[in-house]
């Protein structure tokens, strides 16, 4: 936990001053102290779950009933502007990394339905938010995780630099695993800047000939009869891109309805066309191919030789079965 | 391509094993799978400065050829390893435990081109940069672009989750493969992640991917395609102080802007490109950034008035802006054939890859320069400033005596200040065999040992790139029984 307290570009705790070494090294002690305490609560005995605010409880299943629940610490640990990097502990909200990272223009697109949310549940669930389209997967915002395992250690995985392909990519493993290979205790993300304008469009236009419009778009949400279009960047180009869209049939908007938050159809991006004319309340995201729905949705199945392969990456790395028991991802 | 340099010393040849082996071998590839000298010597090396000798060279032409000869090794009880281009600069392609090298460069065809899904299903051994070309009429491309897009290969890309300038903007490999058909070291074939929104379960494909074949052999993916931007301009700033350079690639960032690349070169640099390339680069110069802004028309022109602004608050020397297409590419030609133009200076190099935070640039090239000068090498500085990725390149001559063992001690030096400046072992090399017994200065031996478990889920038997990535000894176990050959360096 200590190996990298020696280094000088430590940053400072939150209100800490700044550019003094000893900040600098209370800082890195404090994360470490926050990071262990969170590793004795979750211990190396019994079955443990960790609960954020709960906003996805019910994904792959809940905890079985008497398991005891840990939380991950919170707190916004290191920002570098500069370094388009940010440090936080994993039961932070996403609510507050938010308006912590707003104070310099920078944002991290996690975008759940719900911006309170934890930053460990929603890359535990692995659920990218309706900017994907521009911003990809949540998972390509990790660069480094620091999560407690079964026996109650710690594991580092990735690197705190905006580039690093040192090592197996376990952050990627534990992205989207619902906390059954390790709980989250901290995570440096990647950041952003917060683009100079933002507009939605709304209209019946065809959703799919406006993705192949647009150069670059945010985000295009389809209900099967109406589009809403998310146009982000220079303000000037916005206006422009705009402007093809008129003709098309799609005119300025606040936003789109609330998103379905219970089901989540993945299908290929094409096969969405084939979604017109069915019935119920849906939003889809075009060119990703996920559907959000009222329903809960059967996950696919999964081929048999990654199945045996997941079953032996838990067994492994969590033979007691003790890190949420009861959820599966699969 | 880089002048690597190794010893190949031909380890006491178990002749009956091979024998049976390259017989069984042939029963599925005929004369696809060879083991004369010539040829074996050809795959013994890759971009690093490592080299040992394969027992066979296979070329399959489909995954049922590349399952068959997963499936003959194991039974053989033989280490494989796929090998795409052989560009990589870490050591993953350097055959270790005399094994069976499969080579997937008749694995090489575009299958389909998914518009309406933005994929391109591609076998491993296509080029990066035809396929590229291949897209481009679509007007899409595949972002990753390592300097050595010209001749490597999809295949290595993914095995080492490669990156290249552009990266800075659109990310590394990983972000950009969607799908993989991937043999296991059970021989069973089978495909991670998806072309669907959400595959369900644990992320395969992004364990795979940078998996530098320790994890199974990938004979197809489903790449994503990235739409060519409507606006590109290339700027090149020289400055008279790199430490001035360095601070406007910080300032740029701070600004709110992500170029698409920010590139650095320092003078040594300059001027062997500029003799090589006649781009026109400021030879008196301590150092250029190469700044590419791309998208839409508005952002871009914005950007570009805002790097104008950062050059002038840094004493740029000049703003270049590249006129046109041409320019551009030229601008580029330079950049990207830098690492051939050191022999203009010394025969051979050892080109080193790490990363360190941007606020950090400056005082870690400074220790660069006094670690080679320490050693009595030549650094010469050529990498992508904006994501903090170092590049440092140590020109010299490998007929002087005992440059060996100083080269990789400044190797290591290297890295070491790089860690101890808050960076990483590797920002798109890998680990390979180059960096292996480093892993321990950035990770815990627990760490180490976690990354184990999960490798050791997909290869229990050890035999899929053995003694690659994880310093042996992070695991009490077996696993790593293979005899490393007298000569190899691991």
């Amino acid at each position: 936990m200590n190996r990298r307290s020696s280094g000088g570009s430590e940053p400072q705790w939150e209100g800490a001053s700044t550019g003094s070494p000893d900040a600098g090294a209370s800082l890195a002690a404090n994360i470490a102290a926050e990071v262990t305490a969170f590793a004795h609560e979750v211990g190396s005995c019994d079955p443990v779950t960790v609960v954020g605010a709960q906003a996805h409880w019910d994904v792959g299943g809940t905890p079985l009933a008497g398991t005891r629940e840990v939380r991950a610490p919170a707190g916004v640990w290191e920002h570098e502007p500069s370094e388009m990097t940010v440090r936080c502990g994993a039961g932070t909200t996403v609510a507050d990394l938010s308006a912590h990272l707003a104070q310099t223009g920078q944002m991290v697109p996690l975008d759940p339905a719900d911006d309170a949310a934890t930053v460990g549940g929603v890359l535990a669930c692995g659920f990218s938010g309706h900017r994907r389209l521009r911003y990809g997967h949540v998972r390509d915002l990790v660069l480094q995780t620091r999560h407690v395992d079964a026996s109650g250690k710690v594991v580092t995985a990735g690197g705190p630099t905006v580039k690093n392909v040192s090592g197996y990519d376990l952050a990627r493993l534990l992205v989207g695993s619902l906390g059954t290979l390790g709980l989250l205790a901290e995570v440096i993300l990647r950041t952003l800047p917060v683009p100079a304008a933002s507009q939605w469009l709304t209209g019946d236009g065809d959703p799919f000939a406006a993705f192949d419009l647009l150069y670059r778009p945010s985000s295009i949400l389809w209900n099967g009869s109406h589009a809403w279009i998310l146009l982000e960047g220079d303000p000037a180009d916005v206006a422009a891109e705009a402007s093809k869209l008129e003709p098309a049939g799609f005119a300025p908007c606040d936003g789109p309805p609330p998103i379905p938050a219970v089901g989540r159809e993945s299908m290929r991006p094409s096969d969405l066309r084939a979604l017109a004319g069915t019935g119920g309340e849906w939003l889809a995201e075009v060119g990703i191919g996920l559907v959000h729905r009222h329903e809960a949705v059967q996950a696919a199945p999964v081929a048999p030789a990654n199945a045996l392969l997941m079953d032996q990456l838990k067994q492994r790395l969590d033979p007691d079965n003790r890190l949420n028991p009861g959820r599966r991802p699969w | 391509m880089p002048v690597g340099y190794g010893r190949v010393v031909a380890s006491e040849i178990e002749g009956a094993a091979d024998a049976a082996l390259l017989a069984d071998l042939r029963g599925v590839l005929g004369d696809r799978a060879r083991d004369n000298d010539f040829e074996r010597g050809l795959y013994s090396r890759d971009g690093s400065i490592e080299g040992s000798s394969p027992a066979i060279v296979c070329l399959p032409t489909s995954a049922a050829d590349v399952a068959q000869i997963v499936r003959i090794c194991r039974q053989h009880r033989r280490p494989f390893l796929a090998r795409g281009s052989g560009t990589g600069l870490a050591g993953g392609a350097v055959p270790v435990g005399r094994p069976v090298v499969v080579a997937t460069s008749k694995m090489d065809r575009i299958i389909e081109v998914d518009i309406a899904n933005r994929i391109a299903w591609v076998e491993p051994g296509v080029l990066n940069l035809d396929l590229s070309r291949a897209l481009s009429p679509l007007g899409f491309h595949f972002a990753p672009d390592p300097s050595s897009q010209q001749v490597c290969s999809i295949g290595g890309n993914i095995a080492n989750n490669s990156g290249g300038p552009h990266c800075l903007a659109y990310g590394v490999t990983t972000a950009h493969v969607a799908a993989l058909e991937v043999v296991l070291p059970s021989g069973e074939i089978t495909v991670f992640g998806g072309v669907d929104a959400e595959p369900p379960g644990f992320d395969l494909r992004g364990l795979f991917v940078g998996s530098e074949g320790t994890m199974g052999i990938a004979t197809k993916a489903a790449v994503r395609l990235t739409p060519n931007a409507p606006t590109v301009r290339t700027l090149l700033l020289d400055f008279d102080d790199v430490s001035e350079g360095s601070a406007a690639v910080s300032a740029i960032i701070a600004a709110g802007l992500v170029p698409s690349a920010l590139e650095m070169m320092d003078q040594r640099a300059i001027e062997i490109v500029e003799a090589f390339a006649h781009a026109g680069y400021p030879t008196g110069a301590a150092a250029v950034l190469l700044v590419e802004l791309d998208g839409l028309g508005g952002g871009v022109e914005a950007g570009v008035e805002i790097v104008r602004e950062v050059a002038e608050r840094h004493h740029a020397g000049h703003v270049r802006v590249a006129a046109d297409d041409a320019e551009r590419a030229l601008l580029w030609k330079g950049r990207k054939n830098a690492f051939g133009a050191v022999a203009r200076i010394k025969p051979d190099y050892y080109l080193h890859d790490t990363v360190v935070p941007r606020s950090r640039l400056t005082e870690v090239l400074e220790k660069v320069y006094r670690i080679a000068d320490a050693y009595d090498l030549i650094a010469v500085n050529v990498f992508h400033a904006g994501d903090g990725n170092l590049h440092p390149i140590l020109a010299f001559d490998r007929r002087e005596p005992g440059v060996d063992e100083r080269v990789k001690a400044a190797g290591r030096d290297i890295v070491a200040a790089s860690i101890e400046a808050g960076g990483v072992l590797s920002g798109e090399h890998g680990i390979g065999l180059e960096k292996r017994d480093y892993m321990g200065m950035l990770f815990s031996t627990h760490d180490m040992y976690t990354q184990d478990l999960v490798r050791e889920t997909f290869d229990p038997d050890g035999l899929a790139n053995p003694l690659k990535i994880i310093p042996t000894g992070s695991r009490c176990s077996d696993s790593f029984h293979q005899h490393v050959p007298e000569g190899a360096w691991v």
